[in-house]
């Protein structure tokens, strides 16, 4: 394996969850009949004009703060210009040297991603491919349906900061995370309302300078961003160990055959066109707007987790698994509050972090269905040794389908743990009673010998109390007795 | 044209009778929408609610969407296309009373000085059938000369309400940017179009502008705001007027022209108006500026023509030369001229040199005319260098044909308000309009001084 | 030509030959604006110093779809039938 580096920069397209579109009042619905959410102005009728949604302006300052960019005093819409079938206008109304926001970053495992820009643009409409198994190539014809054209996106375009698959995905989930806390977008990559494109080159490791990139387009999950990036990586050093140059293009992601295919067609390099949109006027954020957009910003998820280590005293492992499943931190954070004396913060969490994220995962239920007062109530129970762990376990169970109190399912079955010292005491000297010379047996063992009859003596005590009896407690008291 | 005196039917069949007398002659119209008017002026008749333009008929140019009704731009690729919803200006002209009498003859996609440049041939000047009406709104100009429409309207890109309505002798008014809506209104070059009046006298223009300037939350260049009044009389004592220098003394202005601008000046100051000269150098690159700036919107704004969605397409094995194929058939010398300028004036290279430049040159044309502002109320300047010209005189050399535009175009460029009036006519006896223009929203003072060369203007000549 | 392929314009050779004399020709001309220094001078886009012009999110139906594809020179399955594409979008 050469030494190499992988030096890659991710734009990230964002569907914005406005109720309107970008420039006109159709719905921003994803999955209804084709053309039906369409008007003059996103299917670009001749005399249409577009008219910026107010609250497309909101969410980009919104995405402008969580990620510390600067958002300028003014900024421009621009058109760029380019034929394709999806695209009404055969132009994208874009921004271009005016962009919303520039100069960010994101935090991502301790390092830093530089953010260059994050600009507002129109999403296009979608072609379907018809003959040729569907895909582009083959085809006989297309069909174009415009309900996503006039879609509000935001693209958000990264320094070429990351230098792994893993960092990658790393970023990108972090991004998702961000963008959900502050509620701008469902970043669903499945149904293409975060759409991802990779600028990937390669160097020596250690080498200063940048190589010539190749985009990789065509990303439809994570895990086609991490095999496209390290299938690049390898293409490119071979390329480069070869002595062959790499040719700056645009790549295509064929997730069947694992490769990157050259997206060049024999049309020469793009020329944009881009010049002001005059339809638009420009953007020019006011004091107030930014006022309410600060004043109405969540915790964002690195400071939610480096709460839950500090106020919690959990691991930042575990604080990572509650903010990165949806729902899961807030069902903690609601039965830590409803605790009342009996357990603790880190007793929920672990109790939270396995066994409810196992129901949620084997239910596909949001934890935002589930009543964290029960779990709250059900660590209590531990917590006083009413039940044993394990018992406890039975009862979340039912406690999750069933919306009973574990209090009651407690009650109901019986499954009170005995944890009465005097009690446990009585039971200890009944069996003691009935194994007449045990005492002396045990006495004379060996360490080994001791151990077995130990456990023998403490099974039969547990059998006596029908297995209820709370084993933390008969072990202490069997202890003094044994005079160990 | 007043309304409410006469029944709006009778005022319709005058103007269709003469329709049907004249119109064969001239082609004012590419559809008249007979029944459909009939319709509408029976209604106004039935209603007690009379608007500002009651019963008066109005000849829309035809770019204006019009719902259910082709709209063709009169360009081969819209041939067919009816649009799904009416234009912001023509639902304001219905709600008005107006009864939409037809949709006028053009330039193809407004890209003209003469309307020869109309797929479906040239519209003829009412006052000389040999010449041309002027460009592009032409058929609604002539419409108005030749009495088939008491009022149209026009669009106004780089003269294209003011230079026809001086060739044809009539008012023509280009409001300031943003004053009409220009939602429905198909677009040449967006930051440069805008919608006016057409009319036989200077308060019928301002009354009919009056019924359709309005802010509109669907074109965000529409203004909001205070308005000017438009009833601003006729008074120009006192108001200091400057005559633009470099448009009067300029080359190509027939001695005609010059004589009636300077007949106008004459007339003003005796009216008790302050004329003097004023120089706007700048202003000799308008015509440069404005064929980058104007090309390059367009080349961008007709993309849209692409066979897919609607209007014509010429088929072909695959979608890049479906367009190609469809683009090349539907679109006509001008229009390919312009978009293939206006693409070459933003390519990777050229955009400094060309469309940035023009943008600068912009810049430089709306600080003349603000030093001139410091002076003078209003300037005055020949609408057209020339008097109308012999139909396909011009249609060889497409930059004769541009430099019908160097005294209008500094005013799109600027956003300002301009009119023509009627002053005088040229030996042969063809029309002369003397332009006035004023600062933005300064439409008061230039109806006033309309109206004042209105009164001043010799007796115009019939059409 | 590459400005024909930009604009997407089929255009025949003798279309390109007198196009190529006539751009010619009004570019010259077109080229004056070169001659002005500019420098310091701040491009106008706009007539107007607008700035912030917004809707409200409201959502509101659109376009009946009968009436949308009735408009269309050829439609298919709901949407727009168009000849095969031959490449991704850029
Ligand atoms: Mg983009
Ligand atoms: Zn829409």
């Amino acid at each position: 394996m050469s030494d190499y580096e992988t030096v890659i920069g991710l734009e990230v397209h964002v569907e914005l969850a406005t109720a309107s579109k970008l420039f006109c009042g159709c719905p921003n619905e994803f999955g209804v009949e084709p053309n039906t959410n369409v008007c003059p102005v996103c299917l670009g009728l001749p005399g249409s004009l577009p008219v910026l949604n107010e609250k497309a302006v909101e969410y980009a300052l919104r995405v402008a703060e969580a990620l510390h960019l600067h958002v300028p005093e003014r900024s421009v819409f621009s058109r760029k210009n380019y034929f394709y079938p999806d695209m009404p206008k055969n132009y994208q109304t874009s921004q271009y040297d005016l962009p919303f926001a520039i100069d960010g970053f994101i935090e991502v495992d301790g390092a830093r991603i530089g953010i260059t820009r994050a600009h507002l643009e129109e999403d296009t409409g979608k072609t379907s491919h018809m003959g040729g198994a569907g895909r582009i190539h083959g085809a006989d014809f297309s069909l174009v349906d415009y309900n996503r054209a006039g879609v509000p996106l935001l693209e958000i375009v990264s320094e070429p900061d990351i230098r792994s698959s893993d960092q990658a995905k790393r970023y990108v989930d972090e991004l998702r995370l961000t963008l959900l806390a502050v509620g701008v977008s469902d970043v669903k990559m499945e149904e293409g309302s975060m759409r991802v494109d990779a600028n990937v080159s390669v160097r020596p490791s250690g080498s200063p300078e940048l190589g010539t990139r190749a985009e990789i387009k065509n990303l439809n999950s994570l895990r086609s961003l991490v095999r496209a990036i390290e299938y690049e990586g390898e293409r490119q050093w071979a390329l480069v160990q070869a002595g062959e140059p790499v040719v700056q293009e645009t790549r295509h992601w064929d997730e069947a055959s694992g490769r990157t295919i050259s997206g060049r067609s024999k049309e020469e390099a793009h020329d944009y066109r881009y010049f002001p949109e005059p339809d638009l006027v420009p953007v020019a954020p006011t004091e107030e707007m930014r006022a309410h957009v600060r004043a109405t910003m969540p915790e964002l998820p690195a400071a939610r987790r480096a709460r839950y280590v500090r106020e919690w005293s959990i691991k930042e492992e575990d604080a990572r698994i509650l903010v990165d499943v949806p729902g899961l931190g807030e069902y903690a954070e609601r039965a830590i509050a409803s605790l009342d004396g009996g357990g603790t913060a880190k007793d929920v969490v672990n109790w939270v972090r396995q066994d409810v994220l196992a129901y949620v995962n084997e239910t596909g239920l949001s934890p935002a269905v589930l009543s964290p007062e029960m779990l709250a109530e059900l660590v209590a129970l531990v917590s006083a040794g009413t039940i044993s762990r394990n018992q406890a376990k039975d009862v979340l169970d039912e406690s999750l389908r069933e919306e009973k109190w574990p209090r009651d399912i407690v009650e109901v079955k019986g499954l009170a743990q005995v944890s009465d010292e005097s009690s446990l005491t009585s039971a200890i000297d009944a069996v003691l009673a009935a194994n007449p010379g045990f005492l002396e047996e045990y006495r004379a063992a060996d360490d080994k010998a001791r151990k077995k009859k130990r456990g023998f003596i403490m099974g039969e005590v547990m059998k006596a109390l029908q297995g209820q009896g709370n084993a933390q407690v008969l072990n202490r008291l069997l202890d003094d007795r044994l005079g160990s | 044209m007043r309304a409410g005196r006469r029944r709006a039917r009778d005022v319709l069949e005058e103007h269709l009778a003469r329709v049907e007398e004249r119109e064969p002659r001239i082609h004012a119209f590419n559809l008249v929408l007979a029944d459909a008017a009939r319709a509408a002026a029976d209604a106004v008749d039935a209603s007690d609610d009379k608007g500002p333009l009651a019963g008066v008929p109005v000849a829309l140019k035809d770019n204006m969407c019009t719902r259910g009704v082709p709209t063709t731009c009169s360009s081969r690729i819209l041939e067919d296309w009816r649009p799904p919803y009416d234009a912001t200006v023509v639902a304001r002209v219905r709600a008005a009373g107006g009864v939409v009498i037809g949709k006028t003859n053009l330039d193809e996609f407004a890209m003209g000085s003469s309307t020869e440049n109309s797929a479906f041939g040239p519209t003829r000047n009412p006052h000389d059938l040999g010449r041309v009406p002027g460009g592009s709104s032409g058929g609604s100009a002539a419409a108005v000369a030749a009495r088939l429409a008491p009022l149209a309207l026009g669009s106004d890109t780089g003269g294209s309400i003011r230079q026809p309505a001086a060739l044809c002798g009539v008012v023509g008014v280009k409001p300031t940017y943003g004053a009409v809506s220009r939602y429905g209104l198909v677009a040449f070059a967006s930051s440069l179009d805008q919608i006016g009046p057409f009319a036989e006298s200077v308060d019928d223009a301002a009354l009919f502008l009056d019924a359709i300037w309005d802010h509109d939350p669907c074109d965000s260049t529409s203004l909001a705001g205070a308005r000017p009044s438009l009833d601003s009389g006729s008074d120009v004592r006192g108001l200091r007027i400057g005559v633009i220098d470099e448009m009067v003394t300029g080359d190509g202005i027939e001695p005609a022209v010059r004589a009636a601008v300077s007949a106008a000046a004459d007339g003003l100051a005796s009216a008790g108006a302050k004329v003097d000269t004023v120089s706007l150098p700048s202003t000799q690159y308008g015509i440069s500026a404005y064929y980058l700036i104007a090309p390059a919107e367009a080349s961008s704004n007709l993309a849209r023509y692409d066979g897919v969605r609607y209007g014509l397409r010429v088929d072909a094995d695959d979608v890049a030369l479906m367009n190609a194929a469809t683009r090349d058939a539907g679109f006509g010398a001008e229009v390919k001229r312009r978009i293939m300028l206006g693409t070459y004036a933003l390519s990777a290279g050229y955009y400094d040199a060309f469309y940035g430049q023009a943008q600068r040159v912009r810049t430089l044309i709306i600080r003349d005319f603000a030093r001139a502002y410091e002076r003078f109320d209003a300037l005055l300047a020949p609408t057209s260098p020339t008097v109308a010209f012999e139909i396909g005189s011009k249609t060889a050399d497409p930059l004769a044909m541009y430099l019908c535009d160097v005294c209008t175009v500094p005013v799109n460029l600027t956003g300002q308000p301009g009119m023509s009036v009627p002053f005088g006519a040229s030996d042969g006896g063809l029309p002369i309009g003397v332009q006035v223009i004023a600062p933005a929203l300064g439409e008061a003072v230039m109806f006033r001084v309309g109206r004042a060369l209105e009164q001043l203007a010799p007796e115009a000549a019939p059409a | 030509m590459h400005v024909a392929r930009l604009a997407r314009l089929a255009l025949s050779d003798d279309e390109i030959a007198s196009l190529t004399k006539e751009l010619g020709a009004i570019l010259d001309h077109a080229a004056q604006v070169s001659a002005l220094d500019t420098h310091a001078v701040e491009p106008t886009a706009h007539p107007l110093p607008l700035v912030n012009v917004l809707r409200p999110d409201e959502a509101r139906p659109g376009l009946a779809r009968d009436e949308v594809l009735a408009a269309a020179p050829a439609a298919e399955d709901g949407r727009f039938r168009v000849p095969r594409i031959l490449g991704e979008a850029p």
